[in-house]
């Protein structure tokens, strides 16, 4: 018993903040228990959410998760930022910063800027492109409750067990058993497989609903360049992911049965691991900022009035990004010795890989120029975009140069370039898409004033931050140091950082605070079209039935919906009653939140090599798919009927 | 892949490609052999970088395998292949039985592939040659093992296949999904052939 | 924005700059700009050049986009012209791929230069070699021609080449000396190699760039560049007046600690190893090892 409890807390964590994050863990818990059986809301929980595969349904969870796990990684981030605030700080001691700086950069990439990314993909795309659904709503479904539970599990880590605490690179040795014991590595090690199962669903499905679902007319240059990005995202992870989880399951084995890949003696090689996971690595740079990409493509050509500049160039752009984006790892690791000539063709690489992303830069400023600006608060996510991209962008450039690299590796000069590009580049963009898209999902605005306070806080709080941080990269300064004495001249620089990232965390809590505050008093979108969009989206009302459209739209145009409102034809989008038919839609299921249940019981047993638990999680999982595969009841007819009142409620049936 | 769907031109499609949601599956099927394969890819990389990391006294390739039980599970495998093509053309045929029977053989060539594999592995194993000796040991029984993964995954698939085709008969559905099943086939055979060129032959060379 | 605002901000921009340089001892801490040694000065040279190069880049974006953000906002009476289908313009398009790719050029072209320029010890120059192996958490040296050991501290005589023998007995870490040139891993069971060289003499600080465990931040190191004839002096005292290292003092220094600087006459031959996976470090390579001719 007294092992047992080893295990689950053992020494490192029984620390004030664990058990305080125990104690509220334990209470919003009950809160949350004792709300649905008081209300009785358990029901409805099930029904329309835990089994829901519609897609607009699944996007507004994966934003609540990531909204969520913001919070705890901008935490972990205000943690790592108080303790260097001043030379010499104890705030953290050195195990406890190693936890933190791991979850910080796992959370923020697997856990925020992924489902983020995917919570635009479920919200947007569908209706984009003018289809009902996915292609796979279940398999949708499956992917969700996988990162959810991942997320879960990796979460836990931090009251049982122990976090991780070898980064978020987790290179080995250092993640071998000899220098790590304990189940913190475990937890990330599951948490990344399971995760990485989900995302490469999601890639497949989306790669299919855009190739093959399009509606009529819209061909694949008259797609929207978010829809382009998205595929090409779905072409990044199927190719990218892979290598990630071999280089997972690998130390996994090692860890768990002493296997001999990558420790030190035995033949093992860390090397290896250091290039399948940046093999995954630096595609995922790519399948984190291109969907951003396409987010501001679509929201300057719409809050400028004026169609996108240089729309083929983008497309071409983004295809030689995806194109060299897999040419590019090594530039990760240029001082791993791997020699003169293989080094300087993955710095050239490098660069050549900022000349299509340079393009594009331009072409959004071209795509204001002659248009006239409206500053919402998703335009400003999306112009604040710009100054501050290039300047990470720019920073890259110089890390790709080779010999510059050999100074800015690990120090905080690439700490700062890749906050730079991935919070410039990747937040601002999935930000204006939230303020952007929020009303297509929710049916209400979002304060606009509120939502400047929140742009404006978090926009200087991040040049505060990580400018700095430029610069003490130039002072020596390396990355994961817990603490730093006086002398080196970092002190001032660090305080800036800090009192940055606090305005950051300020910024932060304005937007949540406008999430919640339009949520009850925000105005109610009655058009459908609060934006004078461009694309299809735009054309259903706010929030889209279930369907999403009764009568599928035909594209003659780029900006489908603008040439229809430009020829006075709106009314294509609305149906005849007599024209109404029953149309048929995926059925709510069960089975992937029970599979997702089945990977998280599954990965507990591995975590702490509880194999009988790990069993039962498997076989979970083996009777969710042997139920998925005899069940032929997964579809349900809307009926005629249903369509017409619903139309009508929106005053959209002609005639 | 953007196949024509008017009318007349159906007819002439096989009966999986019919049905819009039942080729969107076709599709999306293809897409995770791709990843697949890049699985099987990274996998092959650390092989072939592994392969003479034999540590301290771990035998090498050439000492370790023998290539009896390889060149008879290369055999059941590609036999196994060649029947299951048979399945999907009596498939296209609209022959149920002739279905069900070439499926069932496929399985029982699998079903054999697998055991000779186990048993190669247990022979290693009981020479004292398991894989926490070398980091060659280690990548071998990996690759090698999640290909055996793999066919073990596609034999539950026929079962479950075989009970549908039985209950259901030649449907989109039930074409759809041996459809893909011999996709699936298919490509580990593929894998395989590379798995007993780059595995055993170089090794024994 | 008005014209005279966005001066005020210029300004602000620079007071702001000026204020950071200054409170952060005049620059003296920019470790990067002050480099001690031909290396570290060539790879600031190629940083120079790429910073100013992505500099222009960066203004001209901006400048773009002020122009952009001010001339072209939705507000009445704005006389600027809207054009909402103006969507492409074959010589514009043109011109940004131009500007684009000069810009990679100059600075891909040093890129290649410096890059094979670093890859080896300067033809002519006999360097010193320095074995050195990182360990939970401290830097073990050896110095195979003098056959003296140190850990956490190096005397190099200025003006020549140093070549650094990395490995570890540890996880990873990174070797930075950033004064004297740029960093390079240390992995077990692989050795790579790194040149560097003092012109000035002067106590450079060192430190470990990669993140090995909770006592990494403790992995910091002294290299004191000296005349050549002070360096003899010191290995002779060093030989003299220190004890000998024995493969139990070693086991010692593999324990998860951090220790102050200590010094050894002879160190065993067991403790680095002489060959990798068929490369040995005759060639003086830099970041490149050569294979040995059978």
């Amino acid at each position: 018993m007294s092992s047992l409890l080893a295990l689950l807390f053992p020494p490192s964590t029984t620390r004030n903040m664990e058990l305080s994050a125990d104690v509220l863990i334990i209470l919003a818990s009950a809160a949350i228990i004792f709300y649905l059986t008081r209300w009785h809301r358990w029901k409805y929980l099930w029904r329309e959410w835990l089994t829901t595969v519609d897609h607009k349904k699944i996007g507004i969870m994966y934003l609540i998760a990531a909204v969520t796990m913001l919070f705890r990684g901008g935490t972990d981030a205000l943690l790592l930022r108080a303790q260097l605030a001043v030379p010499n700080n104890h705030l953290l001691g050195p195990l406890h910063y190693d936890e933190i700086f791991t979850t910080h950069g796992t959370i923020m990439i697997f856990f925020m800027a992924m489902p983020l990314i995917f919570a635009m993909f479920n919200i947007a795309i569908p209706l984009m492109i003018g289809s009902r659904d996915v292609a796979f709503p279940r398999l949708n479904a499956i992917s969700f409750w996988l990162f959810a539970f991942a997320a879960f599990l990796f979460n836990i880590s931090f009251v049982i067990g122990g976090s991780p605490n070898a980064g978020w690179t987790a290179y080995p040795p250092l993640t071998e058993l000899a220098f790590n014991p304990g189940v913190g590595q475990n937890y990330y090690l599951m948490a990344l497989v399971v995760t990485g199962l989900g995302t490469t669903a999601t890639g497949i499905n989306f790669l299919v609903t855009i190739l093959r679902m399009r509606a009529p007319g819209m061909t694949l240059m008259r797609m929207p360049m978010f829809a382009w990005t998205t595929l090409v995202t779905s072409v990044l992870i199927l190719f990218a992911f892979p290598p990630l989880t071999v280089a997972m399951v690998l130390t996994l084995f090692d860890r768990l049965f002493g296997t001999a890949f990558f420790t030190i003696g035995r033949g093992g090689m860390p090397m290896m691991y250091v290039n399948l996971f940046w093999l995954f690595g630096h595609p995922e740079v790519y399948i984190l900022v291109l969907p951003s990409f396409g987010i501001f493509s679509e929201v300057v050509a719409t809050f400028s009035r004026k169609k996108l500049f240089g729309y083929s160039t983008m497309v071409y752009s983004v295809l030689a990004i995806t194109f060299l984006s897999y040419g590019t790892w090594v530039h990760h690791f240029f001082t791993m010795g791997a020699g003169a000539a293989v080094n300087v063709f993955f710095g050239l690489s490098t660069i050549l890989i900022a000349i299509p992303t340079g393009i594009k830069i331009f072409n959004w400023i071209f795509t204001m120029w002659n248009g006239r600006i409206k500053m919402t608060v998703a335009m400003m996510w999306a112009l604040a975009f710009i100054p501050t991209f290039v300047v990470g962008g720019a920073t890259g450039v110089m890390l790709g140069a080779v010999p510059g690299d050999y100074q800015f590796h690990n120090s905080y000069f690439l700490i700062a370039h890749f906050h730079n590009v991935i919070i410039g580049g990747t937040v601002f963009g999935l930000m204006s898409g939230v303020y952007y898209w929020w009303p297509k999902v929710t049916g209400r605005l979002l304060n606009e004033r509120q939502g400047k306070w929140a742009f404006w806080l978090f926009f200087l709080g991040f040049w505060l931050t990580f400018m700095p941080q430029y610069a003490l990269g130039f002072m020596g300064m390396t990355r994961r140091m817990y603490t730093y004495s006086h002398g080196f001249g970092w002190s001032s620089l660090n305080l800036i950082s800090t009192i940055g990232a606090f305005v950051m965390g300020a910024g932060f809590v304005v937007m949540v605070y406008n999430f919640v505050w339009s949520q009850i008093h925000g105005e109610i979108d009655v058009t459908g079209d609060p934006w004078n969009g461009r694309t299809l989206e735009w054309s259903t009302p706010s929030p889209a039935p279930e369907y999403n459209f009764a009568r599928i739209p035909v594209v003659t145009d780029r900006d489908a919906w603008w040439a229809m409102k430009q020829e006075q034809k709106t009314n294509v989008v609305q149906i005849k009653p007599q024209e109404i038919t029953d149309i048929e839609l995926p059925k709510s299921s069960g089975i992937p939140f029970l599979m997702g249940l089945s990977f998280f019981v599954f990965s507990v047993g591995m975590v702490f090599s509880w194999w009988w638990i790990a069993g039962a999680g498997f076989l979970g999982f083996v009777v969710c798919m042997l139920v998925g595969t005899f069940d032929y009841d997964d579809h349900k007819e809307v009926p005629r009927q249903e369509i017409q009142n619903t139309e009508s409620a929106f005053g959209r049936l002609q005639g | 892949m953007n196949l024509p769907v008017e009318p007349d031109s159906t007819a002439k499609l096989p009966l999986e490609f019919t049905d819009n949601h039942e080729s969107l599956k076709i599709l999306g099927f293809w897409s995770f052999l791709a990843t697949d394969l890049l699985l099987f890819a990274s996998l092959f990389a650390v092989y072939a970088v592994y392969q003479s990391r034999v540590g301290m006294q771990g035998p090498s390739p050439d000492q370790l395998f023998k290539l009896g039980p390889a060149v008879v599970e290369t055999l059941l495998l590609l036999t196994s292949s060649f029947t299951c093509g048979l399945a999907v053309y009596q498939m296209r045929r609209n022959h149920k039985r002739g279905t069900i029977i070439w499926l069932a053989v496929t399985l029982l060539l699998g079903v054999g592939f697998v055991t000779t594999e186990v048993r190669e592995f247990v022979s290693y194993i009981a020479m004292g040659d398991s894989w926490h000796h070398s980091a060659f040991l280690s990548a071998f029984f990996t690759l090698v093992g999640t290909h055996g993964a793999h066919v073990t995954f596609g034999i539950l698939w026929a079962i479950t296949l075989i009970i549908q085709l039985m209950g259901r008969g030649l449907t989109t559905v039930t074409t759809r999904k041996m459809y893909m099943f011999a996709l699936y086939w298919h490509f580990l055979d593929i894998i395989w052939v590379f798995i007993f060129t780059v595995v055993y032959l170089s090794g024994k060379i | 924005m008005s014209f005279k605002r966005s001066k005020r901000a210029i300004r602000f921009i620079f007071m702001a700059l000026a204020i950071g340089l200054s409170v952060s001892g005049c620059g003296n801490d920019f470790v990067l700009l002050h480099p001690a040694g031909p290396v570290a000065a060539s790879e600031l040279n190629l940083i120079e050049i790429t910073a100013a190069t992505m500099i222009v880049i960066i203004l001209i974006v901006w400048v773009l986009f002020g122009i952009a953000l001010v001339r072209f906002r939705d507000t009445p009476g704005n006389k600027a012209p809207y054009r909402p289908l103006w969507d492409h313009n074959k010589k514009l398009e043109l011109g940004v791929i131009a500007v684009s790719v000069v810009a990679a050029v100059i600075i891909a072209v040093p890129t290649w230069n410096k890059t094979f320029a670093l890859a080896h010890v300067p033809k002519g120059k006999s360097p010193i070699v320095i074995d050195v192996t990182s360990l939970d958490w401290k830097w073990l040296f050896e110095y195979p021609s003098q056959h003296i050991a140190t850990v956490n501290y190096i005397d190099v005589p200025t003006n020549r080449p140093v070549l650094f023998e990395l490995t570890a007995d540890s996880p990873m870490n990174t070797f930075w000396v950033p004064q004297l040139g740029g960093m390079e891993y240390t992995m077990p069971s692989e050795v790579l190699p790194l040149w560097l060289e003092a012109s000035k003499p002067g106590l450079y600080w060192g430190r470990s760039g990669n993140f090995s465990g909770s006592g990494f931040v403790h992995m910091t190191f002294n290299v004191h560049a000296v005349p050549a004839s002070t360096f003899n002096a010191w290995v002779r005292n060093v030989k003299t007046t220190q004890p000998k290292m024995t493969m139990a003092d070693y086991r010692q220094l593999l324990k998860f600690n951090w220790i102050a600087p200590r010094y050894y006459s002879a160190y065993p031959a067991a403790t680095f190893p002489a060959e990798t996976h068929g490369f040995t470090l005759e060639g003086g390579m830099y970041m490149e090892m050569q294979p040995t001719p059978k």
